[in-house]
């Protein structure tokens, strides 16, 4: 049975039509990557998933309809997001960042920072005084703070410096392994997620064009929807 | 020449413990009750300053609980002092000259009208949320204005300060030690609340209220818990209040008293330990020289506030400091 369940969904901002069909399975464990061309809806799937917009259609978690919880009980029943633009509370610390996110589990202060040990040195500074890849590190132990079930990264390495996004790219590898994590992945280096994919959604103009194993993504699909 | 934000603390603390002390000692029982009526409005800015320093939400309506803080002293104590009953339709009693007693039904009331109204003004925000709280206490002030069992527009007056074991709460220094030990319970568990979990995810929610969500953390919940603390914290200073002048009236209820709240919070710093003390000590001592001089003094206290909005938001505690924001 899939931990993640998302059938012909829909979704709009105001009288703008964003999303026209998307489906997206994952199973416990699983790695997916969620692909496509700039403007062609995978953030505003991730916000649908995560209850912050409006969508119709079929949106399940563990055989629970989405649809009918508000956004911070999706987050309780297990989705972890860690936003585009990182988005962490500014005026905290990275400390109190961590608190104010955390739910009783497995990941705690000490395995976050054992997970990203630039953390733990930067425990008292606040969260606008860190790099963005520092930044991006915290947003991930604050979504690994709330015990996720499923975590979300959308473009987790974007705009970061390579020695930064390797070091990221390093950790997501970590969690898939020593954890086995279910992850959906947004990004646009394709092989980075190739490298840590089990399976790939590509979409086009809001629907859902291809899916599929990792290893069946061919250079021609990609050029033909990715353009690279 | 910076100062250490616990240092300032520490001179606060200090100041209000010896300055009372001296005019005892040299008896001077006016400067007591100056720095009583000081320490009491520090305890309602407090209260406010949880839901505005930490939690970002300007209430313009806050003497609405100071009001039912003052009115449940003094109902409390018309009716035990007449003794006559007070009929609530659930229960009938004497009602109490206690001072502890008071207090826990002041604290009650406060926290379960600000229950009853959070529930509905929290749905808004900025200039709504703002509008919003001014409404709800204009329309106690209205109404208490048209109560004329208690007083209507005249107000209710106690002959007697109420009791408090063990204590002669008619001397003024002794009333002032209850005012001063109940700010500094009541800063403790601020400094508490704030460091918590909890006053994380407030102060968090403050920031950006769909992150908070996206953590699991129920917005709407945080800042309605802490509008029921800040208004629990805010009716007990009402009580307090009324006890230090042996009368209830309708002003207790006015928006000037909420303006001034913020005043306060301004003046010392938003979202600081002793910002909302600072701010009280500084608008009495104004109130009190200024106001000798001439009755138009808030024309300096106006000037003041928008020296410090314009050039020191953090406040006296920032300015001190030499650090703006509160959370930095």
């Amino acid at each position: 049975m899939s931990l993640l369940s998302v059938e012909n969904l829909t979704a709009s901002y105001g009288s703008s039509q964003a999303l026209f069909g998307v489906d997206l399975s994952m199973a416990e464990g699983e790695v997916t990557a969620l692909m496509g061309r700039n403007g062609m809806g995978k953030s505003t799937t991730v916000k649908a998933i995560c209850r912050l917009i409006r969508s119709s259609g079929r949106l399940n978690l563990d055989g629970k309809d989405l649809h009918k919880l508000p956004s911070y009980k999706v987050a309780r029943l297990g989705v972890g997001l860690v936003p585009e633009g990182r988005r962490c509370f500014a005026d905290l610390t990275v400390r109190e960042n961590l608190i104010a996110a955390a739910r009783s589990g497995e990941w705690t202060l000490d395995t976050v920072s054992t997970l990203f040990p630039r953390l733990e040195e930067r425990n008292r500074q606040r969260a606008t005084s860190l790099s963005g890849g520092e930044q991006q590190m915290l947003a991930i132990g604050r979504a690994l703070m709330t015990n996720p079930r499923l975590l979300i990264l959308d473009e987790a390495t974007e705009g970061l410096a390579p020695i930064i996004r390797q070091e990221i790219w390093s950790a997501i590898q970590r969690l898939k392994k020593e954890t086995g994590m279910t992850i959906l992945l947004i990004d646009k280096s394709l092989s980075e997620l190739s490298a840590v994919s089990d399976k790939a959604v590509i979409l086009e103009r809001g629907a859902t064009v291809w899916s599929g194993a990792m290893p069946a993504l061919t250079p021609e699909i990609s050029e033909k929807y990715l353009g690279v | 020449m910076r100062v250490q934000e616990k240092t300032i603390n520490a001179l606060v603390v200090v100041g209000l413990m010896a300055l009372p002390l001296i005019a005892f000692v040299n008896d001077e029982p006016f400067t007591i009750t100056l720095a009583t009526r000081a320490v009491i409005l520090a305890i309602a800015a407090v209260g406010l300053n949880v839901i505005l320093g930490i939690g970002g939400l300007v209430s313009f309506g806050h003497a609405l609980f100071f009001g039912i803080g003052g009115y449940s002293m003094g109902i409390l104590a018309h009716h035990a002092q007449t003794y006559t009953a007070l009929d609530l339709g659930f229960l009938t009693t004497d009602g109490t000259k206690l001072m502890p007693v008071i207090w826990l039904v002041a604290m009650a009331v406060s926290a379960i009208v600000a229950y009853v109204i959070g529930l509905l003004i929290l749905r808004t925000s900025g200039v709504y949320f703002i509008m919003i709280t001014l409404a709800f206490a204009q329309m106690f002030y209205y109404f208490s204005i048209s109560w004329a069992k208690y007083g209507g527009e005249d107000g209710l007056s106690i002959y007697v300060r109420n009791d408090f074991p063990g204590l002669n709460t008619l001397i003024p220094i002794q009333f002032y030690a209850i005012c001063f030990i109940i700010l500094c319970i009541v800063l403790f568990l601020y400094a508490r609340l704030q460091a918590s979990p909890y006053g994380l995810a407030l102060n968090a929610n403050r920031q950006t209220e769909t992150r908070v969500e996206t953590v699991g953390l129920n917005s709407m919940k945080l800042k309605l818990v802490a509008f029921v603390i800040s208004g629990a914290i805010t009716g007990l200073a009402g009580a307090l209040f009324a006890d230090l002048n042996r009368f209830v009236s309708p002003t207790m209820f006015s928006w000037q008293l909420s303006g001034e709240l913020i005043v306060l919070i301004i003046i010392g710093g938003v979202g600081r330990l002793m910002g909302p003390v600072i701010g009280a000590c500084v608008f009495i001592t104004l109130e009190h020289f200024l106001g000798g001089l001439t009755d138009f003094w808030h024309i300096f206290l106006g000037l003041i506030l928008l020296c410090i909005v314009l050039f020191a938001r953090g406040g006296v505690v920032g300015v001190l400091t030499g650090k703006e924001g509160a959370h930095v």
